[in-house]
């Protein structure tokens, strides 16, 4: 396996903020690796150090071979980044945004046309190539963006949560192009906030939480660690009245059952139980000091031994 | 958009096995340099509202100067003279502010990280507004002049004179805009951008632009004689129209360059300040 990142004693703090502290972290080259966490974790620092935007206080990281504090522009050669504001030209067009990249990339003129008009036919915006950006949808703007930084098919590419607020059709086009990048042999490095979306997306995901790796593994083996199934006891809209994890196991699960017939929420009309997977919610939940509400989070993890 | 034309996309059309990734290249030369000087000019181009302004704005105080004002302050009809430099500056100066307000959008939106992520020199972007800057207002400067031609500007300069005010002009837009630029990167927002450059578009009229130094009181007068705009608008007027040139043009020349070394200096470290957090 080709290691495409490599990050070994990551830090870094703004002032007295202290972002990221002995952060080690590997993604193997041609994969989708997601790095979640709550607002406020060090995400987009993270991506920062590994793009050579910021450099670490300590620590070393190396990507697509290049070491980021001794080669930065070796580093450069090698990525593309899609940031979390769109990096586009408003008052150009798309065309003009594509060959004006193409042409910072070292592309010839007419080699940065031909490439312009390649990558407009392809991420559908050929339609609006003369148009100013200024007009074009949140998914359109985002399509360029993701275009801009194909405009050289470079080794690594970072997505700085890539689909805040998109729609649900702009996000799962997003999903589909960003996958195919992956499949077409590129190092995909993305940030999210949405849990659907490393599901979804990433071949393996790490759990980043107050400046550190927290958990890491592929989705299933995340949702292995919360534990079996979670029993739900549901009201008569099918509104979440109580929630258990369980080990998985028939006594666990007659466990919390039990336990929801101790409330009194389990006589009310229409109430009943339901069993679903943990799903990456439950993993969230239980691993960050994230915005969950605490006694719910007490809950999944008070449950889980 | 299906998936193999999506994977044509990435590695080149036709590429059964995925290609070798390929390599950013250093963009050669000026390149990057001539690539983001013509996106500012597009930019100027395109901005319908600020060309209307560089054309309107001339117009009309050549006009308020000479008709409304130019009579009550010089009864003979020769303030069209007078004041043509100090308008050339007024213009120039307003012209060059919107350089903090288009610095400020490309450093708080993400366009400037996605150069900082490439193997160029990210500050291109700061020389394509400056450029872009100095050309839009030296238009504006031919604007002013040919609207002063119409209204009874009758300039003595010879053809050397006439190329001597234009690099002095061209030489005070630079450093007007070099520090509108500055501003820009030292401003938190686009807006902010705006409200701090709001102050050097005064200064033109604490100066001799519009009335003689030695019509105001002393301790005006002793400021509009030591400001850095008045030498300026000194040079240009004895250029065009003859008056006593005494050490304005060396005075002129001075500040100029120094206001282009205090923005490049102060501009430059807030440029490498910003890259290490938005």
């Amino acid at each position: 396996m080709t290691i495409a990142i490599e990050a070994h004693g990551i830090a870094k703090r703004f002032r007295r903020v202290e972002v990221l502290r002995d952060l080690d972290l590997a993604v193997a080259a041609g994969s989708v690796f997601g790095l979640l966490g709550p607002n406020g974790a060090g995400k987009t620092t993270t991506i920062d150090i590994f793009t050579t935007l910021v450099r670490p206080d300590a620590g070393t990281a190396v990507v697509a071979g290049a070491d980021v504090r001794r080669d930065p522009d070796g580093v450069r050669a090698r990525i593309s980044l899609t940031g979390q504001s769109a990096a586009v030209d408003q008052v150009l067009t798309g065309r003009e945004n594509l060959v004006m990249l193409a042409r910072l990339s070292g592309l010839g003129r007419r080699a940065g046309r031909a490439r312009a008009d390649e990558l407009l036919e392809r991420f559908d915006l050929a339609d609006a190539a003369a148009r100013p950006v200024s007009g074009y949808s949140g998914g359109m703007r985002r399509r360029l963006d993701l275009a801009l930084s194909l405009v050289v098919p470079t080794r690594v590419i970072f997505l700085d949560e890539p689909t805040t607020g998109l729609d649900t059709r702009s996000r799962g086009e997003l999903w589909r192009v960003v996958r195919e990048v992956a499949d077409a042999g590129a190092t995909v490095f993305l940030t999210t906030q949405y849990l659907e979306e490393a599901d979804r997306l990433a071949d393996r995901i790490a759990v980043l939480d107050r400046g550190r790796i927290a958990a890491e593994g592929t989705a299933s083996e995340l949702k292995a660690r919360v534990g079996g199934e979670v029993v739900q006891l549901l009201g008569p809209d099918d509104e979440v009245l109580a929630e258990r994890s369980t080990d998985g196991t028939v006594h666990g699960l007659r466990a919390a059952v039990d336990e929801f017939d101790r409330t009194a929420a389990s006589t009310a009309d229409g109430a009943r139980v339901a069993i679903r997977r943990p799903s990456l919610d439950d993993v969230f939940l239980a691993i960050t000091s994230g915005p969950a509400e605490p006694a719910r989070r007490a809950d999944l993890i008070g449950s889980k031994g | 958009m299906t998936m193999s034309t999506l994977i044509d996309a990435v590695t080149g059309p036709s590429a059964p096995a995925p290609a070798p990734p390929a390599l950013r290249m250093r963009p050669r030369g000026l390149t990057a340099e001539a690539v983001l000087i013509r996106r500012s000019i597009t930019h100027s181009l395109r901005d319908t509202e600020a060309l209307l302004m560089a054309v309107l704005l001339p117009t009309l105080l050549m006009l308020l100067f000479t008709f409304v004002f130019g009579g009550a302050l010089d009864p003979s009809g020769g303030y069209v003279d007078y004041v043509v430099p100090g308008i050339i500056l007024l213009c120039a100066g307003f012209g060059a502010s919107s350089t903090a307000l288009y610095v400020a959008r490309d450093m708080t939106t993400g366009i400037i990280d996605r150069f900082r992520t490439m193997p160029m020199r990210a500050s291109a972007v700061l020389t394509g507004h400056v450029v872009a800057s100095v050309l839009r207002n030296l238009f504006a400067t031919g604007v002013v002049i040919g609207v002063a031609l119409l209204v009874g500007f009758r300039p003595t300069a010879t053809p050397a004179e006439w190329l001597a005010a234009v690099a002095l002009i061209a030489l005070y837009i630079l450093a007007i805009t070099s520090l509108f630029a500055a501003i820009g990167l030292a401003a938190s927002s686009p807006d902010a951008a705006n409200a701090y450059g709001f102050i050097l578009l005064f200064l033109p009229y604490l100066s001799s632009a519009f009335v003689p130094v030695d019509t105001l009181p002393d301790w005006l007068a002793w400021f509009a004689e030591h400001q850095p705009i008045t030498p300026v608008i000194e040079a240009i007027r004895s250029l065009l129209t003859g008056t006593l040139m005494g050490d304005a043009a060396w005075w002129a020349v001075g500040w100029c360059v120094l206001f282009v070394a205090i923005a490049a200096v102060w501009g430059g470290r807030l440029f490498r300040r910003r890259a290490r957090r938005r």
